[in-house]
């Protein structure tokens, strides 16, 4: 079937804010879904209240609406645009819960508004535990016994049915599994699931048989109008049943199943998607298999795209909310080419020919008191996705993209204790795999550790491969390693690195390099095509691996190296992601062939079309170098990637290679607080009495000097991390001490605390010549709360003249001490109207995506050009960089305390939102100003 | 390439005709063997797909490069031996998970003395044969010199133009169900036991008789339909079993054939057979049914296709076409009541969507018998 020509215009529902559970893979789905369609010829109008989204900006849709998600906002819309359909599946659960409402109200319907890619009913059967259960038992597919319960006292009778404890608790439509888990004990059964009853909208739990130790899979479909099913990824959870799937680590394709296991999984996932409804569209499924016995059940369906299916399209290549966009529209997927290859169909199932592994980025050590144990609730923040040609070198890749300082899966530092790692395996941690990999270096064996931790052998048997590795690596100093054993270890993920730390004499990284590369051992590219190498493929999608020959032809273009911002993490989010990918396109618009290298899986900066050239790779020195020597650039960019990318300035100066836009010396000066302080000194620019200390003595010491409050924090990290305030010398030496815990030998920064001072984020764009400030945003939570977490009002608000005027005169002046070429952010703060400036970062800040949807200027573009040569003159003078913004453009951050409910709600220098809106408001009557103004001082904390 | 936990590991060599030779350890069987080196890219069912008889004599690569992670077990043969020549992996499994292995995949390999090499960089390969097109290969862990094995390859028989179902066809006719259906008479070319099941899961009285039986001494047991057999080799190399094909077709009983089958009844019918550049081999191949628009992702294994170009309206229609190159995939016959498919709708390993082909043949036998019924 062609596609429909009885709609024109679709109206696009976006996810909203990034909270834990609905994250920027939807910026992915929804922006690759845009595009789709506007090829189509629709007219795509967008609605969505992130600004930091590329779903969000002009070369994604025709029409874009920045507004809540709520039913008044998308009546008004209707109102001015009367679309003729609607498509709610590319905005997760958010989207699909509105369209569900509006479906209710019989909004849909009274339009004439088609609902694409999606029947109102499925959403209602798969959310509504009981009605799915029903339908599953009707079509013959096995589930776990359960039973939903309206109140404690049924609750209780159903746990006593079901033999007692463990059981586990699902509340009804909730987000990320919000409120659910496990109850193991009895004590705490009534508290838990009070409070599922609370969380859920209907007010209804789930009391469900506890499936500890079976094993969790989920595979992601995709249905056409004419009912052809294909299954374009599987998954399986290395972390069995009992931990959220977005907190579990990943492996795709499968790995444990045979065939006929895994055909019988295929035919329940179709026959589970054709039950419930007639809709195109992707699906995903999850099921729970019992490694015992053999049976398996379903868990859930999914009828949308979701966190997993932006996993298998990263995974398999399979571009699927594109596809599940035009099959929304009436193609059916023999219509559709594959895009990979270009010339073979997309109605086929991807078979790969390495493996995948995905593990999740948390951030407990924001959460003071947080329970850390995973369960069905999911709270990581983000994840990391790599690529390598078998598991264990994926494995070493993932642990390589997390920057969390690690090199690989351990081997890389001095050896765990071991009644730690005994403590630590006995419950679901965030480091699992590593403790596993702990536990068999100090001997414990395969069947011990399955015992423990249920997972499946197999992983646990790979993992031992490397730990064998590591002691033949071990025994040898770096003359003795011979080409075959290198390259061996290379072959199984070990970095230099850690082959460095292994061997028996004391070398460096850059001594094994070296080594390698006098035995010849460089690593190879290849090329993820969706078809196992069975045809030729086109799209320049790379990973890198050790084999015999490199798929990844150099061309003579002059090309840039754009380093991504790796996972999402509280501080640095999905606004990098977003500077990046405009990045990318800029210097593609200047001619130049745009490299880029990420290890993100929800990103639009990994969609295979995005770049001239995508290395999917962690963001680690060894791999970016590798990567760099492959290809030659003319110089890298740094600035867009946040700390991930600004990290490897150092060594990319030290190693020769060019930094394009602000250099190295600069960047480093402004970091350096000493250096940088100097400057501002120079430059007759007020700044706080500060402090420096390397031990708790000397902090205290440069604290009782420069008085209390006193803020304390590490230097180079972003989002405030360990920031604290302090307001005597006892709580100095215990957050030094904290510090210390998680940033080993890292400098202390002690600043003196302005009580009660406004703050003001801005940012600039300096050529050589001129510096053009994108924007002044005053915060409307006092000094003190972490800029990411401040309402932030654009223009400011209450800032007098002269104030804007010394503002924009130091940022001016920074901007040119520090020979910025490109973007710069600059926070200051204001207190009886003198202007002190507390830190400057030549590179882009989380604040530029927003201050460009405040502005309607495309300021990544502008900056990235001007990074490359191009003078701010240009744009000027063709009017681009002229402000659309009428009124005030207020950010506000976006929190999910409610995963964490034992995390006391405050605010501080620490940032701790995991999103943001914005919001347009023409007065400060408005509630979006004077609801967040009436509380500015609710939550502060140290 | 080192098997960390497997201290025994070999060196061992594959050497392709073209002259090209990559290192490796030895798998399985130590010793030497040789073949058309040929790729598969289904991510699940290597056992089965290593007792396929439509594979024998092939040195199989499979391009996902974990393999033997679930063991083997006898649930998942397809003949009662392994039909490949030998096996190319790129990081073989020795310790497997999986309740229902009965053995490792490297005992079973061993227990069947078949060669295989892993640490081999299997995408290499693919796009290698991919370009150049199939060719005979050997791999050995006893001779290791480079030029030794290249001229082996060279010298191994070239599969075009070779007759190889006499080799792999049953013995002596035998029976392998009984039910209330219809009696399937199967003639063996290499038949997978998967197609057996199929008809017998169905109430299938099956007997399965060896290729080189006459015609005459199949319909003496009366059969209600004929099942031509998917198989090993060249079917123009086949004139024997082109010709009892061609007798069949006049016998008026309902015909089903799969795969090698598919092109004997295609050659008996006057259409053309040639080799393909590079076989298709996999569980992904989209087939779309051009009756119903449906598609179905299939399994497949061949290296000989039926020219669309030789294909007659009075003959035959196209019935299925692959999605990916356009390829007959199957055919309804004309002037008899019979059809072919040229993958495999038994899977095993693969997806289930073709299944209802063996649904179609029994309601052409159904149909036929109530034309019989009324004739008479």
């Amino acid at each position: 079937m062609p596609k429909r020509t009885d709609i024109h215009k679709i109206l696009l529902i976006g996810s909203g804010p990034i909270v834990i559970g609905q994250a920027c893979e939807f910026d992915y789905s929804g922006s690759q879904a845009a595009r789709a369609l506007r090829a189509e010829g629709y007219e795509v109008v967008l609605v969505n209240s992130n600004p930091a989204t590329i779903m969000t900006d002009p070369v994604t849709a025709d029409k874009i609406y920045l507004r809540d998600l709520t039913p008044a906002s998308i009546h008004q819309i209707v109102e001015i645009e009367r679309p003729d359909a609607v498509l709610p599946t590319m905005g997760g659960q958010t989207a699909l819960n509105l369209a569900q409402t509006l479906h209710e109200q019989g909004f849909w319907q009274e339009r004439g508004i088609h609902v694409i890619g999606v029947d109102i009913d499925a959403i209602r059967i798969t959310e509504d535990r009981q009605e799915f259960r029903d339908l599953m038992e009707r079509i013959g597919i096995d589930q776990a016994r359960s039973r939903t319960a309206k109140s404690l006292l049924e609750a209780k009778e159903i746990a006593q049915e079901l033999g007692g404890l463990p059981v586990v608790i699902r509340p009804s439509y909730t987000l990320g599994g919000s409120g659910g888990g496990i109850v193991w004990h009895p004590d705490e059964f009534d508290r838990k699931v009070m409070r599922g009853l609370e969380l859920s909208p209907v007010h209804q739990v789930l009391i469900e048989e506890c499936l500890f130790g079976w094993k969790e899979y989920e595979l992601e479909l995709l249905r056409d109008a004419n009912d052809n099913v294909i299954i374009i990824c599987s998954i399986e959870n290395l972390d069995p049943m009992g931990v959220h799937t977005g907190d579990s680590v990943t492996v795709a394709p499968q790995q444990t199943l045979t065939d006929k296991q895994f055909q019988q999984m295929r035919d329940a996932a179709i026959r589970a998607m054709r039950s419930i409804g007639t809709f195109a569209g992707g699906c995903n499924i999850q099921f729970a298999f019992d490694p015992v016995s053999g049976r398996m059940i379903v868990i859930e369906i999914n009828p949308r795209v979701s966190r997993s299916s932006a996993l298998a399209s990263k995974a398999t290549g399979y571009p699927i909310a594109k596809v599940a966009a035009r099959l929304a529209v009436g193609y059916t997927l023999d219509e559709l080419p594959n895009e990979i290859t270009g010339t073979t169909s997309a109605c086929f199932e991807p078979s790969i020919d390495y493996v995948v592994t995905k593990i999740p980025r948390w951030n407990f050590e924001k959460f003071e008191g947080v329970d850390e144990e995973l369960t069905t609730q999911m709270k990581a923040v983000g994840e990391v996705m790599a690529i390598g040609r078998t598991f264990p070198e994926s494995l070493q890749k993932a642990w390589q993209s997390l920057e969390l300082g690690y090199a690989g899966l351990g081997a890389d530092r001095e050896p765990a204790d071991r009644s730690e790692v005994r403590q630590r395996l006995k419950k679901p941690y965030w480091d699992r795999t590593l403790q596993i990999r702990n536990a068999l270096k100090l001997g414990a064996s395969v069947e011990e550790i399955h015992d423990i931790t249920r997972v499946d052998p197999w992983f646990l048997y790979q993992i031992q491969d490397l730990v064998t590795m590591e002691e033949q690596i071990s025994r040898r100093a770096l003359v003795q390693l011979d080409r075959d054993l290198l390259w061996e270890a290379k072959r199984l993920g070990f970095s230099d690195a850690q082959i460095a730390f292994l061997l028996e004499d004391d070398v460096s990284e850059d001594d094994v390099r070296a080594h390698r590369k006098a035995l010849g051992i460089t690593p190879t590219y290849q090329l993820v095509d969706t078809c196992a190498g069975e045809f030729p493929a086109r799209t320049p999608y790379f990973y890198s691996s050790y084999e015999t020959a490199s798929e990844s032809v150099v061309s003579d273009r002059k090309k840039v190296l754009i380093l991504g911002s790796g996972p999402n993490r509280i501080g640095q989010g999905i606004e990098f992601d977003y500077s990046c990918v405009h990045g990318v396109l800029a210097a593609r618009e200047m001619g130049y062939e745009a490299l880029m290298i990420n290890c993100n899986p929800e990103t639009v900066s990994t969609d295979f079309d995005v770049a001239d050239k995508l290395y999917f790779e962690p963001v680690f020195w060894e791999k970016v170098l590798d990567v760099i020597e492959h290809e030659r650039p003319e110089g890298v960019i740094v600035q867009l990637g946040g700390q991930t990318a600004l990290k490897l300035a150092a060594r990319l100066h030290e190693a020769g290679i060019p930094i394009l836009g602000t250099s190295y010396e600069m960047m480093d000066l402004a970091e350096d607080r000493g250096k940088f302080s100097a400057i501002l000194k120079e430059l007759e620019i007020p700044f706080p009495p500060y402090g420096m200390a390397h031990d708790v003595a000397e902090a205290v010491r440069v604290a009782e000097q420069i008085g209390y409050p006193i803020l304390v924090r590490p230097s180079y990290v972003l989002g405030g991390q360990g920031m604290r305030i302090a307001i005597n010398k006892t709580e100095v030496e215990q957050y030094v001490r904290q510090i210390w815990k998680l940033l080993p030998g890292n400098e202390i920064l002690l600043d003196l605390f302005l009580d009660g001072a406004t703050e003001i984020d801005c940012d600039a764009v300096f050529d050589g010549e001129e510096v053009w400030i994108t924007g002044i945003m005053q915060h409307i939570e006092p000094a003190g709360v972490h800029s990411g977490d401040s309402t932030a009002v654009l223009p400011p608000y209450d800032l007098s003249e002269t104030v804007q005027n010394t503002i924009r005169r130091y940022v001016e002046d920074i901007a040119r001490r520090l020979e910025v070429r490109g973007l710069i952010n600059v926070q200051l703060i204001v207190k009886d109207e003198t202007v002190y400036v507390i830190e400057a970062n030549p590179r882009a800040s989380r604040t530029v995506p927003f201050v460009a949807k405040a502005t309607g200027i495309p300021i990544s573009n502008i900056a990235t050009k001007v990074m490359l040569g191009e003078k701010l003159k240009t744009f000027r003078e063709a009017g681009l960089l002229e402000s659309k913004l009428k009124g005030y453009a207020i950010k506000e951050p976006v929190f999910s305390w409610d995963k964490f409910p034992e995390v006391p709600k405050e605010l501080g220098p620490e940032m701790k939102s995991t999103g943001e809106a914005i919001a347009f408001v023409d007065a400060l009557t408005d509630e979006h100003f004077s609801r967040p103004y009436a509380i500015r001082n609710l939550y502060l904390s140290r | 390439m080192t098997e960390p936990t497997h201290p025994s590991a070999a060196p061992c060599k594959l050497a392709l005709a073209d002259g090209t030779v990559v290192k490796g350890l030895a798998i399985g069987h130590r010793g030497e063997t040789g073949g058309e080196l040929c790729f598969n890219t289904s991510m699940t069912g290597y056992q089965e797909i290593f007792t396929d008889p439509s594979y024998h004599g092939q040195i199989m690569m499979m391009t996902y490069p974990h393999i033997g992670n679930y063991g083997a077990s006898d649930e998942d043969m397809e003949a009662d031996r392994p039909m490949i020549a030998g096996l190319v992996v790129r990081q073989f499994t020795h310790r497997y998970s999986n309740q229902l292995a009965d053995e490792s995949l490297e005992r079973f390999l061993k227990r069947h003395k078949l060669v295989g090499i892993t640490g081999v960089d299997t995408r290499r390969l693919v796009r290698h044969i991919r370009t150049k097109g199939v060719m005979n290969a050997v791999i050995s862990s006893i001779d290791l010199d480079d030029e030794s094995l290249v001229e082996k390859a060279r010298r191994w028989p070239s599969m075009e133009g070779l007759e190889l179902a006499s080799r792999v066809t049953t013995g002596t006719a035998y029976d392998f169900s009984t039910g209330p259906g219809p009696r399937i008479a199967v003639y063996d070319y290499g038949v997978k036991r998967n197609i057996l099941r199929m008809f017998r899961d169905r109430g299938c009285t099956v007997r399965v008789f060896p290729a080189s039986t006459p015609l005459a001494g199949v319909l003496g047991w009366q059969p209600d339909g004929l099942f031509f057999s998917n198989g090993p080799g060249d079917p123009r190399a086949m004139p024997d079993a082109i010709d009892t094909a061609r007798q069949a077709m006049t016998t008026g009983l309902p015909i089903f054939g799969i795969c090698l089958g598919h092109q004997l009844m295609s050659l008996a019918a006057g259409l053309d057979v040639y080799k393909m550049y590079v076989g298709h081999r996999g569980a992904n191949h989209p087939v779309q049914n051009l009756a119903t628009r449906r598609v179905e992702v299939t399994t497949q294994n061949h290296g000989f296709a039926v020219d669309p170009k030789s294909l007659r309206d009075d003959v035959a229609v196209l019935t299925h076409r692959n999605l990916n190159d356009d390829t007959v995939e199957g055919l309804r016959f004309k002037q008899f009541v019979g059809f072919s498919v040229q993958y495999h709708p038994e899977a095993s390993p693969g997806p289930h969507d073709s299944r209802y082909l063996f649904d179609t043949f029994l309601q052409d036998i159904a149909e036929h018998r109530g034309v019989r019924v009324k004739a008479g």
